[in-house]
């Protein structure tokens, strides 16, 4: 082949893919696509505000609702750990924070933030907004069903900052809510905290259930002609294998949630052994609160990957389209997904290193956690490999990508540290931990959202936000996000326990009262950078450039509908046909730098460049 | 719809590699599958995970109680005639909840060969099956109750026995009465045509069809099935 390109003075576009049709004997139609198997779908065309914009069945509206909820709580979580950071630079700095506050408010900012912000945001923001977008679906299969997961989502925020309201507050047992403590006397909350914090989860669980049931059969069920497996964006791929994760994880939380209920209302002794309390013996006995863990980290390692896996495919696209070029080893990221997946099933107990297990068993998890290094690993090469030699074009979106990896590679490396039962053991506990957890889970995935906002928000919207704010907020969200977590590495190896209202006077560890001033200056700054996004976004619905159609020359379905911002129904009269990968960018030979995702192959094997 | 599996102009690819491409295709991956059916499937794997985790906690849990297990085949004796019969009332549980998934098999049979009169009265007849059940549910849990059992303490042995009793069978309890909720819906919408006639639903606005009745008898077995395993780990360990 390369002796004859040597010959020819132009070049024929080589399409990455083309599909194999027509019947052998007759000349093959390169363009042939197989004719639709599904009747087009019914949808429901609310009219009145109530039915278009509240209880709406399109995916992309609820999509919406979903971002905007879990942006509330998000912020909710932002403002307790603005002021957990303030008492712990300038203790008593902040008057009414006592102890029990202090516990209340590392309770609730974990759960928020995991849960309800990063969970719901990305698979309710952007999976319902992207997943009929990218597959060529018209909307969820079940958009009734879609409509009610996100008002279960709701009443489930509701419930959960209800607590805030009610005698005692909030439960202050730690976001993990060990019993026997989360609901013993003593600890704050122990009363209406924790249980309108199980039911919440409860709810937040079922109507997750119903979005995911949406999500996963849209994608295996729905999608437009042409469109195979290997032809989903990696986007969708993650969203779809974190969907599986949470339709198989989330039952352990719901069943632990409903048994620590039990627990606390009907006095069962599911998790509560013998008790002893100031000589006297509890009514409870008998159970064991080892099982709460495990239950409760069956759900909550997968939890990790619910939040990584849409973060790993939603930056796989954005740096493909931005580097204009096509992900390097597509179907070697497809697998990397999916086996990151299956294995976040065996490695829970990596968080109960110090619960009092078997050595052995230790070992088993260890092994199984630094095997999850190596996909991972792959997907890190991956993305690096992509922006090689790529035409990148360096705009906030590529920025928070470039972000990503940094914080995402300086996280998971700390994770190889702590899979390791014998510096796990010395570093439990500590803010190394804390630090790890945030890096990897909580910085990068949150840099992966931010870098999703600058570049579907002119999708959504029709317009394009200011870059250069754009620019500002990512530049202080990644140095101060540097600022507060790298010293905190440092903290947990001098050995500052995590979890600490206040060190008072402990001489070992006057060095940390410094850093603690400094972390907590820079996380107010951080926290009041997001700000900056959130008066982008409205003045940019206002007055921002008109993005047009396919602003970032992107191959993907969602960029090609016939109106932007698409309308309920998505395409029109006529949906799309697929022809080819999502990452056709830059292909020798084609007109321009990206082959959309519906143009046939002849039409780009007739066109021929002089070569240069 | 019927549940035909033949997509026109679709031809499955032989082997290995052929059974990777279909699945790989465009457009579905379950050929010819209705996509309430393939969600109903992974509710009910999601669901499995939920029963999964109630029986490995209950083994956990009796495991680890330093208290004594009472003995099932005590506990739940049932007299008759004067002659305490271990495990009778179940075994009719057992035995009802079983029948109504062979009439909600037929029902489904009868549907598709668009025999609405049949297809409703069998239904009906799993809908009754299912409230037998749940009615001997309430029975023996009156029964315990009335001996003093209670989720926090029994007289027999470990608190946690009734626990873990009432919460597991409650909870699969719970699913039943769903089950038999929708059948009465079910049943009402078959005789009424609303599956001949393609009427919208009251919530859904989505035609009527069929497959729903189908749709809803996975469910039906599915729970049962869970019953099977509630019943030899509760009942027969």
């Amino acid at each position: 082949m390369s002796e004859d390109i040597n010959e020819n003075k132009t070049i024929q576009a080589q399409s990455s893919e083309t599909i194999s049709g027509g019947e052998t004997g007759v000349a093959p139609d390169i363009d042939y696509v197989r004719p639709a198997e599904l009747a087009d779908q019914d949808l429901y065309h609310g009219h009145t505000f109530i039915t278009k914009w509240v209880f709406c069945q399109d995916a992309k509206v609820i999509g919406v609702q979903y971002f905007l909820l879990a942006t509330f709580t998000g912020i909710i979580g932002l403002i307790l750990s603005w002021l957990m950071r303030l008492q712990l630079g300038f203790p008593g700095a902040a008057g009414f924070m006592t102890a029990e506050h202090y516990y209340q408010f590392v309770t609730m900012h974990g759960m928020i933030m995991v849960v309800y912000f990063l969970t719901a945001l990305f698979l309710g923001g952007f999976g319902n907004y992207l997943i009929p977008l990218m597959t060529g679906a018209r909307d969820m299969v079940f958009p009734y069903v879609n409509m009610v997961s996100f008002w279960m989502f709701f009443v489930a925020v509701g419930v959960l900052l209800a607590s805030f309201f009610v005698p005692g507050g909030p439960t202050g047992s730690g976001w993990t809510l060990y019993p026997p403590q989360a609901i013993l006397e003593g600890t704050p909350g122990s009363g209406m905290g924790i249980i309108l914090m199980c039911v919440s989860l409860i709810l937040f669980v079922a109507g997750f259930t119903m979005g995911g049931l949406n999500y996963l059969i849209t994608i295996l069920q729905a999608r437009t002609r042409g469109m195979t497996l290997m032809r989903m964006p990696l986007t969708v791929w993650g969203i779809f294998t974190a969907t599986v994760l949470a339709m198989l994880a989330f039952p352990a939380l719901l069943v632990s949630a409903l048994m620590m209920t039990l627990d606390k209302v009907l006095a069962t002794s599911f998790f509560m052994p013998t008790i002893l309390k100031a000589g006297e013996v509890l009514e409870y006995g008998g159970g064991t609160p080892i099982l709460f863990q495990h239950l409760f980290w069956f759900f909550g390692h997968p939890e990790v990957y619910i939040v990584a896996l849409p973060a790993f495919g939603i930056v796989s696209d954005l740096i493909s389209v931005h580097s204009r070029k096509n992900i390097f080893g597509y179907r070697m990221m497809v697998w990397a997904i999916v086996v990151i997946g299956a294995l976040s099933f065996f490695v829970w107990a990596h968080h109960m290193y110090v619960s009092g297990m078997h050595p052995w068993f230790g070992f088993f998890f260890a092994t199984t956690t630094l095997i999850i290094a190596v996909p991972t690993a792959m997907k890190v090469y991956n993305w690096i490999l992509t922006l090689w030699r790529g035409n990148i074009r360096l705009n906030t979106v590529m920025l928070w990508c470039l972000g990503f990896i940094v914080t995402f590679v300086n996280g998971g490396i700390t994770g190889i540290f702590l899979g390791n039962v014998t510096v796990d053991v010395p570093l439990s506990d500590t803010y190394f931990v804390v630090a790890h957890f945030h890096m990897v889970m909580g910085i990068a995935p949150l840099m992966v959202i931010m870098g999703a906002v600058y570049h579907w928000f002119p999708l959504v919207a029709g317009r394009m936000l200011s870059e250069k704010l754009g620019k500002w907020h990512f530049w202080i969200t990644f140095l101060g996000a540097y600022s507060i977590y790298f010293p905190m590495h440092y903290l947990g190896f001098i050995g500052v326990p995590r979890r600490y209202f206040e060190m008072y006077d402990s001489p070992y560890i006057t060095s940390a009262v410094g850093m603690n001033q400094f972390i907590s200056t820079s996380a107010f700054i951080v926290g009041a950078a997001q700000f900056i996004l959130i008066y982008n976004i409205v003045v940019s619905l206002k007055i921002g450039k008109p993005a047009g159609k396919n602003p970032w020359q992107a191959n993907s379905l969602e960029w090609l509908t016939p109106t932007v911002p698409p309308e309920h129904g998505n395409w029109g009269d006529k949906l799309p046909v697929v022809y080819r990968w999502p990452y056709d960018f830059s292909v020798p030979g084609a007109k321009e730098d990206f082959i959309p995702q519906t143009t046939p192959p002849s039409e780009v094997v007739e066109t021929e460049v002089e070569k240069t | 719809m019927s549940s035909d599996p033949k997509i026109e102009g679709y031809k499955f690819k032989p082997g290995y590699s052929g059974m990777a491409a279909d699945t790989a295709s465009d457009q579905t991956m379950f050929k010819g599958v209705h996509w309430g059916k393939a969600m109903m499937w992974i509710f009910l794997l999601s669901d499995t995970f939920i029963f999964s985790c109630f029986l490995i906690s209950y083994m956990k849990g009796r495991g680890s109680t330093p208290e004594e297990w009472p003995n099932p085949s005590e506990v739940f004796a049932l007299n008759a005639f004067g002659v305490p019969v271990p495990l009778l009332l179940i075994a009719i549980m057992t035995f009802v909840l079983i029948t109504s998934s062979g009439t909600m098999a037929l029902a489904v049979k009868y549907g598709y060969e668009r025999n609405r009169k049949m297809c409703g009265w069998l239904i009906l007849a799993t809908a009754l099956g299912g409230l037998t059940f749940v009615g001997m549910q309430v029975f023996e849990w009156s029964k315990l109750i009335h001996e003093g059992v209670r989720p926090w303490e029994n007289p027999f042995g470990a608190a946690q026995f009734g626990s873990f009793f009432f919460m597991i069978t409650g909870f699969h309890g719970t699913h039943v009465s769903i089950g038999v909720i929708f059948l009465f819906i079910y049943a009402y919408k078959t005789f009424a045509g609303h599956y001949d006639e393609g009427k919208r639903g009251w919530f859904t606005t989505m035609k009527g069809d069929y497959v729903e009745i189908e749709i809803l008898g996975l469910y039906w077995h599915f729970v049962d099935l869970v019953w099977v395993f509630i019943f030899a780990f509760f009942y027969l360990w």
